[in-house]
């Protein structure tokens, strides 16, 4: 039962809400309780931008059960202007479009469902800027 | 009585997939004359949603490019409404999901429509009507679609995807509406009886008693409320099963190709059933100056029409080009797939548990 | 502290194992490492697993494996760091004889991986990485290391023929393991022709997915002179780290910082540095992995992985053999068995007992278990008496 998992993540998936340690200014994706670096505990919550570059990237080829009917997709860690970094597919391009450096922008799609009659669950993937 | 409230549009956005199918690759694998459906139904190809786009994904990105263009806080907007045949849940709304995503929840109303093609306009006529009634600042109303046509069917060439979102409100407005008239009755002339994958249709009956009957006594009516004729209007808009019919009950009307021609969008996009005189609408507002009349009537199978007269404003100019524009999204970088990948896509192949 | 020796390993062939369950395949494994310890009982049992839960449906293994190797009502726990388990399991035995708690601890790894099919299989390893925000999205095993690769290449030149030096060296070492799953040899230009899993990574970059279970018995130094005289090896040294769960949130993503800090944590421990190390098992899940980790090990400079492993200096006979069994590629990877497995070959390799893949006069050895992208990370150095 995923649902109450969905509802969890929707701050950060639908809306990509971060925490910015007020002390040392270091941004977590996803907000944490204690900053990792200056172990403050003080945040103000920020929204990553959408946009964002290519720092690496895959093509996956064996997908786990969930994407077996999407592989082949373009995955990569996409480091957003501002801060915050995600791993995201990279879709509606080709695969010899993809390579680091390449500017992309979060859209909101749909990631995955429990089959044809479960929850959907929706969040961020990455297209071409 | 007292003047009523000016309302209208605050902020426009559009959504349009990136895929592409040609006509002709249908017609390959129907074996039918790919010629005589491009010059019957007037386009070329059409929007394929891809396996992670759905009514929901569009609407959130119309909806966000609707934010850009203008500087209301997402917390004011009193309503979401969306309308769409195609909403991934039958039970479980579209509404909430996208008020989630735009950060609108939970001081909110949401409502889903469903009225075929008709619901966009609809969810746009409900969301004016609550904010001129001073129930809230701003409303919300999007018309998307990813609409099936059944396998092989005349539906299939013309069924595709996209989404338009507008904010309404009484202030800061881009395009004031002037007024509005609605024509229904009762005719089945398409439906979707429940638990059915594909559409219905009653062929050449969706034609003249149906879409033309009901736009032209739309358009009538409101031409008649307002005293107005078609040279009062730089631009039209009707709703776009096809490439040909707007054209046809454009010409009935009395209005030219260059009024209709900036939201025609048909011929390359297909219909986007709620989408369509919606997306319609924003490309139009893409290239409307201050001051144009704009004249806009939806069509749902079912049957009926609401038509708006809009008034475009000196606020136009400055948000224009804060979001894409709805034809660029429509003609850059398209890509084209075959049958095969596009019945993957919409889920036609029967698989394996 | 008290001094801690190795006096017994098991371990038997492993592969698609179709008519063994996990408990059989254990217990096989830690009768061999009983008997070659010539101990007659054991005060307790750790044992490393990824994820019996998703492979056969079992948590609770610790009982189970107690009951099945008739050691009950011995205290027997199970630990889990992902692919690391079976080096966390080690190093938890080695605490608990060191601290004096226990005298006799048998550590063990297991995992029964082929009871369930290959995109099962795929999930169940992608629970490593952070589900939430990397699994959630779509990335696999191979795709982070792939992405880890794909930078390496870009930060620092690394070939992609230099990452399949990796699997044929290991292959040829496998060829002289007669326990190992793929003891094939292969040619760079298989590797670069087999099928793609994760763009730069190809199927033979991969470590295989495998059944198979390794055991250990650990007791006091002073418990090892009573039973053995001779061939005692010694746990010289001993570290664990972590570094973030998601890959994209490393500062340097090529760096395996955990296993660097382990490192220093066992090096410092045993009074050892890089160049004292005789050989090394590492944690090869895929190829790039083994450039990274000889880095991360203070065998390479930093970037220059690549070249390290085209030079010829980790193979047997080269400066540092690294993966003389044939590593997790050829050898294979039931992931909570492998840090036992390569404390194993460090042991038959300090004993002279590996027969033709021996690395001569190897008198310090170091295994590197490694959990996630990086993790989790166990690093031990182990010396012959």
């Amino acid at each position: 039962m995923i649902a109450p998992r969905i509802r969890r993540g929707m701050p950060q998936r639908y809306r990509y809400e971060a925490g910015k340690c007020k002390k040392c200014g270091k941004v977590f994706f996803p907000p944490r309780l204690i900053c990792s670096a200056c172990q403050s505990r003080e945040f103000e919550t920020i929204r990553l931008n959408r946009l964002g570059k290519v720092l690496t990237y895959t093509i996956i080829r064996v997908p786990p059960s969930q994407f077996k009917d999407e592989a082949p997709y373009a995955m990569g860690v996409v480091e957003l202007e501002g801060g915050g970094r995600i791993t995201a597919q990279i879709v509606d391009c080709d695969f010899d479009d993809v390579n680091i450096g390449m500017p992309v922008k979060i859209e909101f799609r749909r990631i995955q469902a429990e089959g044809e009659s479960g929850v959907i669950g929706y969040g961020y993937k990455c297209v071409p800027a | 009585m007292a003047e009523r409230k000016k309302v209208g549009i605050t902020g426009y956005g559009a959504y349009v997939p990136q895929h592409r199918i040609r006509v002709e690759e249908i017609a390959r694998v129907w074996g039918t004359d790919a010629e005589s459906y491009k010059k019957g139904l007037g386009l070329r190809e059409k929007s394929v949603p891809a396996p992670d786009e759905d009514t929901i994904t569009m609407s959130v990105e119309a909806a966000r490019y609707a934010l850009m263009r203008c500087s209301v806080d997402p917390r004011l907007i009193g309503a979401v409404y969306v309308g769409s045949e195609s909403h991934p849940y039958a039970v479980k709304p579209t509404g909430t999901t996208l008020a989630e995503a735009i950060g609108a929840t939970p001081d909110i109303h949401c409502a889903d429509f469903e009225f075929a093609c008709k619901a966009g306009s609809e969810a746009m006529f409900v969301a004016l009507s609550v904010v001129r009634a001073g129930e809230m600042e701003y409303a919300l109303a999007v018309g998307a679609d990813t609409s099936q046509g059944a396998p092989g069917d005349a539906l299939e060439y013309s069924a595709a995807a996209g989404a338009a979102a507008f904010i309404m409100g009484g202030e800061d407005l881009l395009a004031v509406c002037e007024a509005t008239y609605s024509f229904m009755t009762d005719t089945p002339d398409f439906w979707r009886r429940e638990y059915q994958f594909y559409p219905s249709h009653a062929g050449r009956f969706t034609g003249e008693p149906a879409y033309f009957k009901h736009i032209l006594g739309a358009a009538e009516g409101i031409l008649k409320k307002t005293g107005m004729k078609p040279t009062d209007f730089a631009w039209a808009v009707f709703h776009q099963p096809n490439g040909k019919f707007p054209q046809k009950v454009g010409k009935m009307l009395g209005f030219t190709q260059e009024q209709i021609e900036p939201g025609w969008l048909s011929p390359t996009l297909g219909n986007t059933y709620s989408g369509s005189s919606p997306m319609g609408l924003s490309a139009t507002l893409d290239v409307a100056k201050p001051g144009d009349r704009i004249l806009m009537i939806s069509y749902g199978s079912g049957a009926g029409s609401d038509s708006f007269v809009w008034t475009v404003t000196d606020r136009i100019d400055e948000v224009r080009n804060a979001a894409p524009a709805t034809r660029a999204m429509l003609e850059d970088h398209p890509r084209y797939v075959d049958y095969g990948t596009y019945a993957k896509f919409r889920g036609k192949i029967k698989k394996a548990e | 502290m008290r001094d801690v020796a190795v006096i017994g390993v098991g371990m038997q062939k492993w592969g698609e194992l179709w008519e063994k369950s996990l408990r059989d395949i254990f217990v096989e494994s830690a009768l061999l490492a009983i008997e070659d310890a010539g101990v007659d009982k054991i005060d307790s049992m750790i044992i490393g697993c990824m994820s019996s839960g998703l492979f056969v449906g079992q948590e609770h293994i610790g009982s189970l494996l107690a009951d099945y190797l008739g050691a009950a009502p011995v205290p027997a726990t199970r630990v889990e760091t992902a692919c690391a388990s079976g080096g966390a399991a080690f190093r938890m035995g080695f605490i608990e004889v060191a601290s004096g708690l226990s005298d006799i601890v048998l550590v063990g790894g297991v995992e029964k991986m082929t009871d369930v099919g290959g995109d099962e299989a795929t999930y169940a390893l992608g629970t490593a990485a952070d589900q939430e925000y990397e699994g959630f999205n779509g990335i696999t095993f191979p795709g982070l290391y792939a992405m880890m690769a794909r930078r390496h290449m870009h930060e620092h030149g690394t070939t992609r023929e230099q990452l399949a030096m990796v699997a044929v060296k290991n292959h040829e070492n496998g060829s002289k393991n007669p326990l190992a799953q793929f003891p094939m040899k292969i040619t760079v230009e298989q590797v670069l022709n087999s099928v793609m899993v994760a763009d730069p990574l190809r199927i033979l970059d991969c470590s295989p997915i495998t059944d198979g279970a390794a055991a250990a018995i650990l007791c006091s130094l002073e418990t090892a002179r009573k039973i053995k005289s001779n061939r005692l090896i010694r746990v010289a040294g001993s570290g664990q780290a972590t570094d973030t769960i998601a890959f994209h949130d490393r500062d340097d993503l090529t760096a395996l910082k955990s296993t660097a800090v382990a490192a220093n944590m066992a090096y410092r421990m045993a009074g050892k540095k890089p160049s004292d190390i005789d050989l090394a098992e590492v944690h090869d899940c895929f190829t790039i992995a083994e450039i990274c980790i000889t880095e991360a090990l203070g065998f390479a400079e930093r970037g220059r992985g690549g070249k390290f492993v085209e030079s010829g200096d980790t193979r047997i006979g080269g400066k540092i053999p690294v993966n003389a069994s044939g590593g997790l590629k050829s050898k294979g990877h039931p992931v909570g068995a492998t840090g036992i497995a390569q404390i194993i070959e460090v042991v038959h390799q300090l004993r002279e007992e590996a027969g033709e893949r021996q690395v001569k006069g190897a008198r310090v050895g170091l295994t590197q278990n490694m959990g996630g992208s990086g993790g989790s990370a166990v690093v031990h150095i182990l010396e012959a008496l």
